[in-house]
């Protein structure tokens, strides 16, 4: 291995069959790493063209031969041997044969390792998949517990709550996405009263557009449209958050200095969330009305017609019971995201992969939780 | 070292800053073909920062560094991708791609920059392992592989190319004794079987010693080079306060009590 750059030709081999079942390829030319791959295959093909008895390399005209040259020379061995031939090398140089010679052919003879252990039959599939999905929940019962516990010590104790946490947490919960949760409810709102606003003009039933935003706001558009966008917001960010600490070992730091990771992390968060969560929601319904007021001022009626309209269909129980709901979206929001980020595995792609979780499952979770209010809403009567 | 000296990396003039924080100020130093090159020195001294400028991350904010007579802090384009497939450089934590196994990190290169086919680059791939010791885990993930693995399959990818010049940052760092020493042997075994040219950024003694053919000591209150040469000869013979400390593993009060005696 001396100069790399001097001038070397381009590599050739050359094929000769002797009588007696002997392959002879003449090597010739710079072997390196860029320009191996052109006559890599031509030897392998004529190789496998003939497949002779014994092969023998002629590596006489070899300029120069780095660990990619020497790789050719194995492969073809490797091949050789493989089928049972006899193998023979002659002509190299002395420092190339010291290259050649550091390499365990054995060792590259066997298949690549794969690093994992070999999956099991479908019975012990199925087996393992039950137990992962039994551990899942038992994780969450556990978590829920844990954070319950917390938010009642924390309710019987208010001195003890992290209140700095707290603050920094609404701030960045609340105040930071007003904007965007005023943006896209007044658009919803917008667009739900223009779509509605058109099958109801053929019964001359337009302004009904009033209460129909009215009603689908307080009770469900609100509460879920503001809880959505909350959730791919900071349900996200807390997932990353955890999931960074966890993967800095700053949770297990947490651990061994006795603090509870719970309490000490989770429960302002949650807390945070339960304060801002409801606010943002009538934030939501009002810039929600004030999209379906654009629609209704366009289609001829007056400002106080809109206001008579929806002050008459809208009652305050229908609103307070939007907005309890959204009591427990904000434990979910922020009680999902901090677990998956708490449970993140060890990688790259650990914080990303936990907070996708996050603001999947707490979509799902939502979902599922608005249901059940709705049922329950329905047997109250509201 | 060889009689024929023949510098593959000229460093001249080069001063490096941060903003308007000077870290190192006007050295120029050479790194001979095939010899191992260690760059030592405290904490914050700035080798970190002058292997960074070495392997063209950073533009200097003077001078010039020649890696086989080009330019590293002038070249661009297709130049620059020219020069730096001469190098390979293995990072401090390996800096492995997280979503690859080993051996497709090993692979990378290769499918980017060669005309190989498949089985040709896995072969290649799997040598290069082999070469490191790391045969039999080419499936596994970065996460899987202990301190020791990951920094050995970041020198496995950093010679995938067949490089001329290897850059290794921290090699031994956090690593216990026993392999750390046989990450100094293998690095010994590449460098005179391969002839491999190795620069090495480290302040772990016993690794200086054992690998070091030549060291350059950078030193943090001058921003420049206090002393260079056989790491032994300077250990027994340099009269520099702070070399002396530095080989002797001393503090100034160790060093004062035993000049009094």
């Amino acid at each position: 291995m001396k100069d790399h750059d001097a001038a070397f030709s381009p590599p050739s081999v050359e094929a000769s069959k002797d009588p007696d079942d002997t392959l002879v390829l003449k090597i010739k030319g710079r072997l390196d790493v860029y320009s191996t791959g052109k006559i890599w295959k031509d030897s392998s093909y004529e190789l496998e063209k003939s497949a002779p008895r014994k092969l023998i390399i002629d590596g006489d005209g070899i300029e120069y031969c780095d660990a990619s040259g020497i790789a050719l020379l194995i492969e073809l061995k490797l091949i050789q041997e493989k089928k049972g031939g006899g193998f023979e090398l002659r002509g190299l140089s002395e420092d190339n044969e010291r290259l050649y010679r550091l390499f365990n052919f054995d060792l590259l003879a066997k298949p690549e390792g794969t690093g994992k252990p070999p999956s099991g039959n479908i019975v012990e599939r199925v087996g393992k998949t039950s137990w992962e999905m039994l551990e899942e929940l038992r994780v969450h019962i556990y978590f829920t517990g844990r954070v319950t516990v917390g938010l009642f010590a924390a309710a019987l104790n208010p001195f003890k709550i992290r209140w700095k946490e707290v603050f920094v947490t609404c701030e960045k919960f609340g105040a930071n996405s007003l904007f965007i949760i005023a943006l896209v409810n007044f658009l919803v709102g917008l667009v739900i009263a223009f779509q509605s606003a058109i099958p109801m003009q053929q019964y001359g039933a337009q302004i009904f557009v009033a209460d129909l935003i009215v009603i689908a706001y307080f009770k469900e558009l609100g509460p879920l449209m503001t809880a959505f966008v909350v959730n791919g917001r900071s349900g996200s960010a807390f997932a990353a958050e955890l999931g960074t600490m966890k993967v800095n070992e700053e949770l297990d730091a947490l651990d061994t200095m006795g603090l509870d990771p719970v309490n000490f992390l989770v429960v302002p968060k949650v807390i945070a969330a339960i304060f801002m969560l409801p606010l943002l929601t009538v934030f939501g319904n009002l810039f929600g009305l004030l999209g379906g007021l654009v629609v209704i001022l366009s289609m001829g009626y007056t400002f106080t017609t809109y206001i008579n309209q929806i002050t008459a269909s809208g009652t305050y129980v229908m609103l307070l019971a939007g907005l309890f709901k959204t009591l427990f979206f904000a434990v979910l929001i922020a009680g999902v995201g901090c677990l998956s980020g708490m449970r993140a595995s060890r990688g790259p792609s650990a914080v990303g992969d936990a907070a996708t979780t996050a603001v999947v499952t707490g979509i799902i979770l939502m979902i599922v939780v608005d249901g059940i209010f709705g049922v329950i809403y329905y047997i109250l009567g509201i | 070292m060889s009689d024929g000296k023949e510098a593959i990396i000229d460093v001249k003039d080069f001063t490096a800053k941060y903003g308007d924080v000077v870290i190192i100020d006007d050295i120029s130093f050479e790194v001979y073909r095939g010899e191992i090159f260690v760059i030592l020195g405290g904490s914050g001294c700035g080798k970190s920062t002058l292997l960074k400028h070495m392997i063209g991350l950073y533009k200097p904010a003077r001078g010039n560094i020649i890696i086989k007579g080009e330019d590293i802090t002038k070249a661009e384009g297709r130049d620059r991708i020219d020069l730096l497939k001469k190098i390979g450089v293995a990072y401090q934590l390996g800096a492995l791609f997280g979503s690859m196994t080993v051996l497709e990190n090993v692979m990378l290169p290769l499918e980017e920059y060669t005309d190989l086919n498949r089985d040709a680059r896995h072969l290649i791939g799997r040598m290069k392992l082999e070469l490191v010791g790391l045969e039999g885990s080419e499936g596994k993930m970065p996460s899987e592989l202990s301190g020791g693995m990951i920094k050995r399959a970041a020198l496995a990818r950093a010679m995938a190319l067949d490089p001329e010049v290897l850059f290794l940052d921290e090699p031994s760092a956090g690593l216990d004794p026993i392999t750390s020493a046989e990450l100094d042997q293998l690095i010994i075994q590449l460098s005179r079987s391969l002839g491999v040219t190795f620069v090495v950024v480290t302040h772990e003694l016993n690794s200086i010693y054992t690998i070091a053919d030549r060291v350059i000591m950078l030193d943090k209150s001058t921003k420049n080079i206090i002393a260079a040469g056989n790491p032994e000869y300077l250990r027994d013979n340099s009269t520099i306060p702070v070399v002396q400390k530095f080989f002797r593993r001393q503090t100034d009060k160790q060093l004062g009590a035993q000049n009094q005696r």
